[in-house]
């Protein structure tokens, strides 16, 4: 009846994860019954589950990257608590089995489900704004994004509870994530996790794609778009590229691990080197999905508070698609030791230094905005600065690392972790942060309490530096990634830094919920009541802080770069004095959130060969398809009445300040 | 600056305006081009199985080779029911142009007819080989190829389903333009599984003799 499952896959008998589970359950439990009692469920569902509007679902993505942040981050100190401990004969705290599905998840988390949450969520949060347009391409499509990363976010979750996670590191190298070296749950927990996640990336690549080149406001050709939609179009050009390889490649491995075939085995002639070539193929571009998008932000952060349009739009435009292009003739250089060859691995190193080259006009580009640019030195900037500072050391190891002999001796080794963090940590989140910081007062109407951000700012790059520098040192004396435990003593001592570094981000991240706390409850005191609070360029500080759910009354005309820059310093028309006329905006639509839950059991059931259970998902899927593809009232009128009143309040507002 | 212009009403008079500045695209151009890019994605898709076949095509595991198992002939018929399917699919749309019911009903009977055909016939080619003993747990070779196919032949079920759908909501909703955006990116949807198919007969079964 229920397929593999059984009470023997609760974790009884380990009480870490036991102990999480209960709290989870508890905190969950807490939580759901606060919302009944007050009776939040219906606002819930009307203006958050079935929302179609882009700026809520970019909310949604952000606050579920956040939280997944917090489970991603119980890992890495976990790992750093046990390295600091488990030298010659002490064994740690965490037994080997249990530390391998804590990597595993560490890397797929933080890769999949926070960096990846985060940057979709600000591109959905900004990319219409930016664009002055009303809504992204395909507005219910973009539901079934957010709630189809969710199903997988669920069912990652679940493998805490249920079953385990898989042991084989964030990509599932063959032959070890095959049946015969991997018989449990905890590989079919990640497979389908990511798939199902994956179809909502690649669907939020589609439609953010097409929202690009379809939808801009009138007058924006190419030359003329903010960098954070070039940078974004960039990206999502490279998921819409890279996301089926993923897709096809963790199909081929569930064919092999349920139907027994022969694509990576060791037996039957399967290749299991040709899965970490197409695994690849999609992962090297995935580096470049999350680094660009923050790439974008700093790029309105710097121009920004440089009080500066962006030194070198052009070039930067260049190097960003050059970016997109090479990136997809590098993969090769995650394993040269593979033994391809001389000639391969010397094209595959040339071609990972000719990459450095766009980035380094980037970097270039920022350092001339910030020249003789009147700085204001607020939270988004340090980030954007400690980004150059760290981002470059980390470009320069990876530089070294492109030189395939160089490679083979420090290829998985402790040299490619701190390499990598370098440039995720120092890049794609510093980059997260930035636009959390600059966007927060846009999404809710007031701002961050600034003390406290450059708090963060500091936790963060000071722990960044403790944590990860000593991995440099531990790698080339010869740490692999992966250790539960190391007989060499010496190692020790640098360990330690490192943990301190991961104590450092904690206060960081346990201060980021405090900035929180503490804005909401005085929020009175930072709003934002003119929708312009940093003295910004692009459109989405033309309209009121929170924007309304049709963002424009009116779209914007533009006329060059930094269009509302152009607009600020020429007289216009207030809105409220030009015919406004209705328009249409879609309704919400419960469909993603249906799908989700189909997908959440189908994909659940498929982990513990419940075939019945499957099937029910996959029905339920097509049901709520089909009925909702007989759904012909897609839009609702906003009247002129309303966009009037809007209107009026928000030039109301300015005029008080 | 700011002017009641609003999206597409630019387009009376704009046509001295770069096609990039007109502002947003009509929802008919937004879908089609959307759906554009969801076929490039599944073209990778394809991509990625055909470099797996290219890949994995001569790891036989002592067993047998392309050479041995294929029957041109039979993937000839097959070819041709698919190709005659995406003739009947354009006839079909010429139809739904003139909003003929009886012309659109009758060719995309024939459509998925055709389309039906050339399934039988890739079910009977598994059917075989799999009673052969060569099924897709006999060898990488066969994995990739039968994988390779079988997502094509799985494409080809949907794309007959969809039909089907669109059958029935063209009976209950009539040529509304909803569902007239749905049936141009059938067909779309239904060409680049010709062009697919293209490719696999070439490199799959022409390349194997």
């Amino acid at each position: 009846m229920l397929g593999n499952l059984t009470w023997s896959a609760i974790p009884f008998d380990q009480p870490i994860p036991l102990t999480t589970v209960c709290v989870l359950l508890l905190a969950i439990l807490g939580l759901l019954t606060l919302v009944t009692l007050k009776g939040w469920w219906p606002y819930l569902w009307r203006e958050w589950i079935t929302t179609t509007d882009h700026k809520r679902i970019g909310v949604m993505y952000v606050i579920l990257a956040l939280v997944m942040l917090l489970r991603g981050f119980s890992d890495a100190i976990m790992m750093r608590a046990q390295l600091a401990v488990a030298a010659g004969n002490a064994t740690g705290y965490l037994p080997p089995e249990h530390y391998n599905q804590i990597f595993s998840a560490h890397g797929t988390i933080m890769i999949f489900f926070v960096a990846m949450t985060f940057v979709i969520g600000l591109m959905n949060f900004v990319l219409p704004l930016q664009l002055g347009v009303r809504d992204v391409a395909f507005p219910v499509l973009n539901s079934v994004s957010f709630w189809l990363t969710c199903a997988g976010v669920l069912l990652i979750n679940i493998s805490l509870g249920v079953g385990e996670f898989s042991r084989t590191g964030w990509l599932a190298y063959p032959p070890l994530s095959e049946v015969a070296y991997s018989p449990g749950v905890g590989v079919d927990y990640y497979l389908w996790s990511l798939q199902i996640s994956g179809l909502g990336t690649l669907l939020s690549g589609i439609n953010l794609t097409t929202t690009i080149l379809k939808l801009r406001a009138p007058g924006m050709g190419y030359g003329r778009m903010p960098v954070f939609c070039w940078t974004a179009l960039a990206s999502n050009l490279l998921i819409v590229a890279a996301f089926p390889i993923l897709t096809a490649t963790f199909a081929m491995l569930l064919l092999d691990r349920y139907l027994g075939f022969h694509f990576f085995t060791n037996d039957g002639g399967g290749s299991p080197m040709m899965y970490v070539n197409l695994i690849w193929s999609w992962g090297h571009p995935e580096v470049y999905i999350l680094i660009l998008p923050a790439f974008g932000v700093f790029s309105e952060v710097i121009a920004t508070f440089s009080g500066k349009p962006l030194f070198g739009y052009r070039s930067m435009v260049l190097a960003t698609m050059g970016i997109c292009v090479l990136s997809f003739m590098v993969w090769l250089h995650h394993f040269f030791t593979m033994g391809a060859g001389a000639n391969v691995n010397a094209f595959f190193g040339i071609a990972t230094m000719i990459i450095a080259v766009p980035t380094g006009v980037k970097i270039f580009n920022w350092l001339f905005t910030l020249y003789g640019g009147n700085i204001r030195f607020t939270a988004p900037i340090y980030w954007a600065i400690g980004f150059m500072v760290t981002f470059v050391i980390g470009g320069m190891t990876g530089v070294l690392m492109a030189i395939p002999p160089a490679d083979f001796v420090l290829h998985n080794s402790l040299f490619l972790i701190a390499h990598f963090h370098n440039v995720i940590i120092g890049g794609v989140l510093f980059g997260a942060f930035a636009g959390y910081t600059y966007w927060f007062p846009k999404a809710f109407g007031f701002k961050l309490h600034e003390g406290l951000g450059k708090a963060i700012f500091w936790c963060w790059f000071v722990g960044f530096y403790l944590a990860f520098m000593p991995l440099y040192g531990l790698g080339l004396l010869g740490a692999t990634r992966r250790l539960q435990h190391y007989a060499d003593p010496g190692w020790q001592p640098l360990m330690m830094v490192a943990l301190g570094g991961a104590v450092v981000i904690l206060i960081g991240i346990a201060l980021t919920v405090a900035q929180l706390v503490v804005s909401i409850r005085n929020r009175d005191r930072f709003p934002d009541l003119t929708g312009d609070p940093w003295n910004g360029r692009t459109l989405e500080w033309s309209v009121s802080s929170p924007p309304p759910s049709w963002n424009f009354s009116i779209l914007p005309i533009v006329s060059g770069p930094d269009a509302f820059w152009s607009l600020k310093h020429q007289r216009t028309p207030a809105a409220s004095a030009v015919a406004l006329q209705s328009l249409n905006v879609p309704k919400r639509s419960p469909l993603g959130f249906q799908i989700a839950a189909c997908v959440t059991l189908m994909g659940f059931a498929l982990v513990w060969h419940i075939w019945w259970m499957a099937i029910l998902g996959l029905l339920g899927v097509l049901a709520v398809g089909l009925r909702n593809a007989w759904r012909v009232d897609l839009e609702e009128i906003i009247p002129v009445s309303v966009l009037a009143a809007h209107e009026r309040a928000r030039e109301a507002r300015v005029a008080q300040t | 600056m700011i002017d009641s212009i609003d999206g597409m009403l630019l387009e009376t008079g704009a046509d001295a305006l770069p096609l990039t500045e007109r502002g947003p695209a009509s929802p008919r151009v937004v879908a089609s081009f959307g759906f554009w890019l969801f076929l490039l994605s599944d073209i990778i898709i394809f991509a990625a199985l055909f470099a797996a076949y290219a890949v994995l095509s001569k790891h036989t595991d002592g067993g047998p080779s392309g050479t041995q198992l294929f029957d041109t002939r039979h993937v000839l018929i097959e070819t041709a029911c698919l190709l005659a399917s995406s003739f009947t699919c354009g006839v079909m749309m010429i139809a739904l142009d003139r909003r003929s019911l009886l012309g659109t009903y009758c060719w995309a009977i024939l459509t998925a007819l055709l389309g039906g055909t050339f399934l039988w016939l890739e079910v009977s080619e598994f059917g075989d080989l799999v009673h052969g003993g060569t099924g897709p747990t006999r060898s990488a070779f066969l994995s990739s190829f039968f994988t390779l196919v079988g997502t094509h032949g799985l494409h080809v079920t949907l794309g007959i389903v969809w039909l089907l759908v669109m059958m029935i909501q063209v009976f209950t909703l009539g040529f509304r333009p909803m569902v007239l955006t749905r049936m141009l990116c059938f067909s779309l949807f239904w060409h680049a599984l010709d062009i697919v198919w293209i490719g696999v007969f070439s490199i799959v079964y022409l390349g194997a003799g």
